[in-house]
């Protein structure tokens, strides 16, 4: 048996001269609880712990614990911050209130998409942009040159600062009973909101943020805290039925809700309006910003776009396999794609020609030389239930 | 399965490919091993091919695909399929949590065994 993983978990970096592979400073606690690791942007992050299925499910119906310490947290601080950002990415910046968060993009000159991310306001002149782990150095590095003419200066925290996500419908209920965690409002802390708070003396930062289509929150720490925080909810949830949970789970969990992944759904090449991202991009906001008048002309006619499709069975299109019409003409290919561990069927994101986005359209997928009828479907594939 | 459910790992010869072969007569009994349903994850697809079909050592014959991963299955010997499992088509999680017992895949009736590697040689290929 040869095994051909997807390359989900090790989205390739835009930079290969990664030195040596990197720890998470709670690698010590996957360790104890039996995880298989695998490489992820340099770093050796828990895959699963002991069934990417299980771990799924419990996101899904109680809650899950995420180690995301390999993500970047780039601090931009100044009295100019708020213009300087708004000029680096492609959403308005300067209207984002202090306390908020806010998904953007930063985009190449030419409106390619360099990463997805999210801006925390944490003061009237500061923010953290939380960048995904193969994209830290070149957010980094385009924050830098982006925002030297304004009055403003861009921190690299991301060693100092480790990140622990609680995903589901029981994530209140359990941190709000961790023992030492102090997080004002918590209870009516909104989606996209965050809160400053203390662990253990420690200065957290507790948004009410995600990447699973569930309530929850992402904890920002000091790495040192770090584990004591992780060993504190896990023994409080493990009750309620929170178990830790590995990047096998967090990608179909976000595949399922449509969020898009770097290096799958959003690359360099694509537009924001082909990956259905086009509200994410504020043209309205005065001023340029980098990307705008490419962002304005568009992708060239034709441009493939992000559809959602499912199939019947259990045999799952995956990232690289073509999608072809009823004549066997391929008119798009495959981004990423699972069987469902939610819905029970398979489901996948793809980029489609326009002539064949509409909902409902029959396509087929080319799996492994066998062909698999979908049909284009509406995203997210998936939707919690409102409170 | 109670035919080899009691054989221990270390009298079943495996391949490189992480499969692992129980011999009975002339009949072989394969499945993959612990240490490739691991690798896989949570099991949730076996294709296998029809009892009947002629099988070549080295070709494809089946897959066996997890929510992550695609494991392709490859016929061990050269010889005929007698039988398939079809607890674990219906089951494939079987695979994860019986690599050994109820998660075996195919038999197949052959005339001439190629060379297989021991317990030792497979346990020092996986390093475990």
């Amino acid at each position: 048996m040869t095994d051909s993983t997807d390359s989900t978990e090790g989205v390739s970096s835009t930079d290969s001269t990664e030195p040596a592979e990197r720890f998470s400073p709670l690698h010590q606690q996957h360790v104890d609880a039996g995880a298989s690791f695998t490489d992820f942007a340099g770093w050796q992050m828990p895959v699963r712990y002991s069934s990417d299925l299980a771990e799924h499910h419990a996101v899904r119906t109680a809650a899950g614990l995420f180690d995301l310490s390999h993500m970047g947290e780039i601090v931009v601080i100044g009295p100019e911050s708020a213009d300087a950002l708004d000029y680096a990415f492609a959403g308005k910046i300067s209207a984002v209130a202090i306390g908020q968060a806010k998904y953007s993009l930063l985009l190449g000159r030419e409106g390619g998409i360099i990463d997805d991310l999210v801006v925390y306001r944490t003061g009237a002149d500061r923010f953290i942009v939380v960048a995904n782990a193969s994209n830290r150095e070149s957010v980094a590095t385009e924050l830098v040159e982006r925002t030297a003419p304004f009055e403003c200066e861009v921190f690299d925290e991301s060693d100092d600062i480790a990140l622990i996500a609680i995903q589901g419908p029981k994530s209140f209920e359990i941190l709000s009973q961790v023992p030492g965690v102090a997080a004002a409002g918590l209870a009516d802390l909104k989606y996209y909101w965050s809160t400053s708070g203390q662990f253990e003396g420690h200065e957290i930062l507790v948004a009410r943020t995600g990447y699973t289509g569930e309530d929850g929150f992402e904890i920002y720490i000091a790495p040192d805290a770090a584990p004591a925080l992780w060993r504190a909810i896990a023994e409080t949830g493990a009750g309620s039925g929170l178990v830790p949970a590995g990047l096998a789970s967090r990608d179909t969990l976000r595949l399922e809700a449509g969020m898009p992944l770097y290096g799958h759904e959003l690359g360099l090449t694509t537009f924001p309006v082909q990956a259905g991202l086009g509200r994410v991009v504020n043209l309205k906001k005065e001023g340029d910003f980098v990307g705008r008048s490419a962002v304005e002309t568009g992708p060239v006619d034709g441009a493939r776009v992000l559809v959602g499709l499912r199939a019947d069975g259990k045999r799952a299109g995956r990232a690289d396999y073509p999608v072809r019409d009823a004549h066997g003409v391929q008119v798009g290919v495959v981004t990423s794609g699972a069987l469902s561990p939610t819905l029970g069927y398979p489901v996948a994101m793809a980029y489609v020609d326009p002539a064949v986005q509409e909902l409902g359209t029959e396509l087929f997928l080319d799996v492994r030389g066998t062909s698999v009828q979908a049909s284009v479907t509406a995203l997210p594939f998936y939707t919690r239930k409102a409170n | 399965m109670a035919e080899h459910g009691h054989t221990t790992q270390d009298t079943l010869k495996y391949t490189a490919e992480h499969e692992w072969i129980s011999v009975q007569d002339d009949i072989a009994t394969v499945g993959i091993t612990a240490y490739a349903a691991e690798k896989l994850g949570d099991v949730v697809f076996v294709d296998l091919p029809a009892v009947g079909a002629s099988v070549a050592s080295g070709k494809i014959v089946g897959e066996i695909e997890s929510t992550k991963s695609v494991g392709e299955l490859f016929a061990p010997v050269d010889g005929t399929v007698t039988e398939v499992n079809d607890a674990v088509v219906a089951n494939p999680e079987l695979v994860n949590s019986d690599p050994f017992g109820e998660g075996w895949l195919i038999k197949v009736s052959f005339t001439a065994l190629p060379p297989l590697l021991s317990f030792d040689e497979y346990t020092a290929l996986v390093g475990e």
